[in-house]
C-alpha cells in the first residue's frame, strides 16, 4: 500500500529526535565513568525509572505488534498484553529487590555476585547477547514498517535511520541518555493512546466506517461451459483457483483482473469481491491488479451487523468503555482471511470477506487454536507461548539492568510499581485500538503492524503525525535499552570480566561506545533481513528464549542455597539450545523455510514449556552434582 | 575481580519479610493467572459469557488480571515500606 507523506509527521518526528539527541549530548559532558555509562550512576528518581521501564517495555511489538494482532485476530491479541503485563508480577514480587541487592552493572554481575565464575560471565552474556538480539529485530523491522507513512522512504531506510540515531544516544551518554528517552517515550506513548481510545470511544461504532470507505461488490453469476459467467456485462471470467476448498474466481474489467470468492446462497452463485497481491514471474507486483501507485488496494475492516440495545443501527452514537465492547461482542465484523493460490506462473494472496460475529471475536480461538480444530499440541503450544510471558519479563536483559540505575532497593520495588500501572493502563488501551481498527475501515492488510497508526489517521492527519512519530520514539526508547544491555554484555562481562582485560574508567566506557557501535549495526542489517514479519510473532520467541535461559538461574540462585556456579552456566547453556532448537525446528519455522509444515520433527512452535522446566532440571542436577565446589568457596 | 557497584547498599533488616511477602502474593497471582490459562486452553467457549457491564468473562478476566497486578503491587509496597520503616530505622537508631 502506498501512502502519501506526511510532513505534520516528519516535523514532529524531527522535533523528537532533535530533542532526544540534544539530551544525548548533555549527559555525554556528564559521563566519565563505567558506572555513569551502564548504569547512569545508581542516581535516576524511582518514579523517572518507573515510566523509562515502561518507555524501555513499551515496544514496537506492544504498539505495533499487539494492535495489529487485535485487529487481524481479536481477543489473541489481547492475550499477548495479558501475558506481558503480568510478567511483572514476577520481577515485582520475586526479581526487582534481590536484583538490586546482588546488582552491579549488569544482569551477569547479579548471577556472578556469589561465584565469580568464568562460565557463568560468558553464559549469561552470550545469553545476554541472544536475547537483545531476538528482540532488537523486532524493533527494527517495526521501524522500516513505519517509515513508509511517516516519510514516504523505503523499509531499509527506516531501520537506517533508527539504527543511527540509536547508536547516536547510547555512545554518547548510555544508560542516563536512554533512560530519559524512555521516559519522555512512554510517557507520550500512553498520553496519545489515551487520546486515541477516548477519540475512539466518544465516535463511536459505525457501519460505514467513512464516507469514502469502499463499497464491496457482490455479483450474481452462472456456470456456462466450466466458466463464472457474471451478471454484470462490465467483467469478463479470466480464470479460477482453489485452496483449501475456497474457490476463486479471476474476472477482468477495463483491463484491470481482481480476484472475486464464489459463495452458494440459496442455491444460487454469489462473487465476493476479494482484495488481491500478485506477484508475477518477472518480479512486477500488482495490488488489485494495478502497481500500487495506482492506489487500488484500499483500506478494510468494516462492521456488517451492528446490534446497539438490540438494535440492528447504522451508527450508535458515543459510547462509554464498557459498552464499546459489549456492542462490538452483539455484532458482525466483516474480517478478512488471507490465502495463496497460483494463477500460471504468478502467485496470487488473496484476502476474502469473512464475516465473523463479535462472540468469536472478543473470545480466544481466532490465531491460537484452542477450539476448532484444535488439537493436544495446539494447546500445548499456547500454554507454552503464555508461560513465556509471564515467565519472560523478569528474564529479559535490558529490563533488569534498569534495576542498577536506581538508588536503593525501596526505589527499585517502587519503580516496578510505576511500571506496572502504566505498562497496565496501556496495554488495557491496546484492547480498544486494534478493535478500533478493526472496525474503522483502516487496516491495510499487508502489512498488520500500520493497524494503530491508520486508526490514528482516521481521527485526523495532526493525531496521525503524533502517533507516527511516537511510534517512530517507541522503536528508539525500546532499541536503545536492548544496545545498552548488549555493550554491557560485551564491555563489561566479557572483556572487563570474563577476558580480563586491565582497563581504566574511560578505556570502559569507550569499550561500551565501540560495542554499542558494533551491536547497532548488527540491528540495521538484521532490520533489513526480516522485513515483513509481525513484530509480537518474533518478541514472543525473545520471550521464550530469556524465560528458559536466564530466569531459571535467578531463581533458583535467589532461593536455593545449593546452586553452584556450574549448575547456572549449564542452566543457561541448556536453556538457550533448547529453546533455539524448538524454535528453528518448529512447523513455523518450516513453513518459512518453504518446507511443508507437517515435515517439521516437533509439533511445538513454543518452546517455553519444555525449555523452561529443562533449564530448572539441569540446574539441580548440576548442582547437586558439583556441590565440592560450593564447600571449597566457603 | 573488583567490581565497581553503581551505588553502595545499607543493609535491609526488611528482606525476609519482603521476600515472604512477595512469595505468597506471587503465588496466588501465578493461580489465577494459570486458572485464565487454563479457561482459555481448555474452555474457550465460556469464555463467551456476560459477566458484568456487557463484559464476556474473557475481557473481565483479562482486565481483572490487570487491574489485580496494580493493586497487589500496591498493597505489596504498603507493607513493605511500613516494615522498611519499622526494622530499618530502628537499627539505625541502635547503631546511633
Amino acid at each position: 500500500m502506498t501512502y502519501p507523506v506526511s510532513y505534520l509527521a516528519v516535523f514532529f518526528f524531527m522535533f523528537f529526535v532533535v530533542l532526544v539527541l540534544s539530551l544525548s549530548f548533555y549527559f555525554a559532558r556528564k559521563t566519565k565513568t563505567a558506572s555513569g555509562y551502564f548504569a547512569a550512576g545508581g542516581t535516576i528518581h524511582w518514579g523517572v525509572n518507573g515510566i523509562a521501564f515502561a518507555g524501555d517495555y513499551l515496544s514496537a511489538a506492544s504498539f505495533l505488534g499487539i494492535c495489529g494482532m487485535i485487529a487481524f485476530s481479536g481477543y489473541d491479541g489481547f492475550l499477548y498484553s495479558i501475558g506481558y503485563l503480568a510478567g511483572w508480577i514476577v520481577a515485582l514480587f520475586v526479581i526487582a529487590e534481590p536484583m538490586k541487592r546482588m546488582g552491579k552493572f549488569t544482569f551477569t554481575d547479579a548471577l556472578d555476585s556469589k561465584f565469580n565464575s568464568k562460565s557463568i560471565q560468558l553464559m549469561a552474556a552470550i545469553s545476554t547477547l541472544i536475547v537483545s538480539i531476538c528482540y532488537l529485530i523486532p524493533q527494527m523491522v517495526g521501524a522500516g514498517a513505519l517509515v513508509k507513512p511517516l516519510l514516504g522512504l523505503e523499509h531499509y531506510v527506516g531501520v537506517l535511520i533508527v539504527g543511527t540515531i540509536v547508536i547516536i544516544i547510547v555512545a554518547t551518554a548510555g544508560m542516563t541518555s536512554t533512560t530519559y528517552v524512555q521516559f519522555i517515550k512512554g510517557g507520550l506513548l500512553i498520553l496519545f493512546s489515551t487520546i486515541l481510545t477516548v477519540s475512539l470511544i466518544i465516535n463511536g461504532l459505525h457501519k460505514k466506517p467513512a464516507d469514502n470507505y469502499h463499497d464491496f461488490v457482490t455479483l450474481d453469476a452462472v456456470v456456462d461451459g466450466g466458466s463464472f459467467v457474471p451478471s454484470s456485462e462490465d467483467y469478463k471470467y479470466a480464470g479460477t483457483a482453489e485452496e483449501k476448498g475456497n474457490k476463486f474466481v479471476k474476472l477482468e474489467k477495463d483491463g484491470i483482473f481482481s480476484w472475486w470468492k464464489i459463495k452458494e446462497v440459496d442455491g444460487s452463485l454469489k462473487l465476493e469481491e476479494a482484495l488481491s497481491k500478485t506477484v508475477k514471474s518477472d518480479e512486477t507486483i500488482l495490488y488489485n491488479g494495478a502497481p500500487a501507485a495506482e492506489g487500488r488496494f484500499f483500506q478494510v475492516g468494516h462492521i456488517s451487523k451492528l446490534i446497539h440495545k438490540g438494535k440492528d443501527v447504522e451508527k450508535t452514537g458515543p459510547l462509554n468503555p464498557f459498552s464499546i465492547l459489549s456492542v462490538i461482542e452483539d455484532s458482525e465484523i466483516v474480517r478478512f482471511e488471507k490465502t495463496s493460490v497460483k494463477d500460471g506462473d504468478n502467485s496470487v494472496t488473496i484476502w476474502y470477506q469473512n464475516p465473523t460475529s463479535g462472540k468469536t471475536i472478543m473470545r480466544p480461538g481466532l490465531k491460537f487454536k484452542v477450539d476448532k480444530g484444535s488439537t493436544f499440541w495446539s494447546k500445548l503450544n499456547f500454554i507454552s507461548l503464555m508461560l513465556a510471558l509471564f515467565l519472560g519479563t523478569a528474564s529479559l536483559p535490558h529490563v533488569l539492568i534498569r534495576y542498577y540505575t536506581v538508588p536503593s532497593q525501596r526505589d527499585a520495588r517502587k519503580s516496578t510499581i510505576v511500571a506496572i500501572c502504566g505498562i497496565g493502563f496501556f496495554y488495557i488501551l491496546t484492547l480498544y485500538m486494534g478493535l478500533g481498527a478493526m472496525t474503522h475501515g483502516v487496516l491495510d492488510l499487508s502489512s498488520s503492524n500500520m493497524s494503530a497508526p491508520l486508526l490514528a489517521k482516521y481521527f485526523g492527519v495532526g493525531l496521525f503525525s503524533i502517533i507516527s512519530a511516537i511510534a517512530f520514539a517507541t522503536v528508539l526508547g525500546t532499541v536503545s535499552g536492548l544496545i545498552v544491555a548488549s555493550s554491557g554484555a560485551i564491555a563489561h562481562d566479557l572483556m572487563d570480566r570474563y577476558m580480563g582485560i586491565k582497563m581504566t574508567e574511560k578505556q570502559k566506557v569507550f569499550a561500551g561506545k565501540i560495542s554499542a557501535l558494533g551491536i547497532g549495526m548488527i540491528a540495521i542489517i538484521l532490520g533489513i533481513l526480516f522485513k515483513g514479519m509481525n513484530v509480537s510473532f518474533l518478541v514472543g520467541w525473545a520471550f521464550a528464549v530469556a524465560a528458559s535461559a536466564n530466569l531459571p538461574a535467578i531463581i533458583m540462585l535467589i532461593f536455593w542455597k545449593k546452586t553452584t556456579a556450574k549448575g547456572i552456566a549449564a542452566s543457561i547453556f541448556v536453556g538457550i539450545v533448547s529453546a533455539l532448537s524448538i524454535i528453528l525446528l518448529s512447523p513455523d519455522m518450516f513453513a518459512r523455510y518453504g518446507f511443508d509444515k507437517a515435515s517439521s520433527p516437533i509439533s511445538l512452535s513454543q518452546p517455553g514449556i519444555i525449555s523452561i522446566p529443562l533449564s530448572f532440571l539441569t540446574l539441580i542436577v548440576v548442582s547437586l552434582m558439583t556441590q565440592k565446589d560450593n564447600k571449597k568457596a566457603l | 575481580m573488583q567490581q565497581h557497584e553503581a551505588v553502595k547498599l545499607e543493609k535491609d533488616n526488611a528482606a525476609g519479610f519482603k521476600s515472604k511477602v512477595g512469595l505468597i502474593l506471587f503465588g496466588v497471582y501465578s493461580f489465577i493467572y494459570a486458572g485464565f490459562v487454563f479457561v482459555n486452553t481448555w474452555a474457550p467457549k465460556a469464555m463467551e459469557t456476560k459477566v458484568i457491564l456487557g463484559l464476556n468473562l474473557a475481557v473481565f478476566y483479562g482486565f481483572f488480571l490487570i487491574i489485580l497486578a496494580i493493586v497487589m503491587g500496591i498493597i505489596y509496597n504498603h507493607y513493605c515500606t511500613k516494615m522498611e520503616n519499622k526494622l530499618n530505622i530502628k537499627d539505625k537508631e541502635g547503631e546511633e
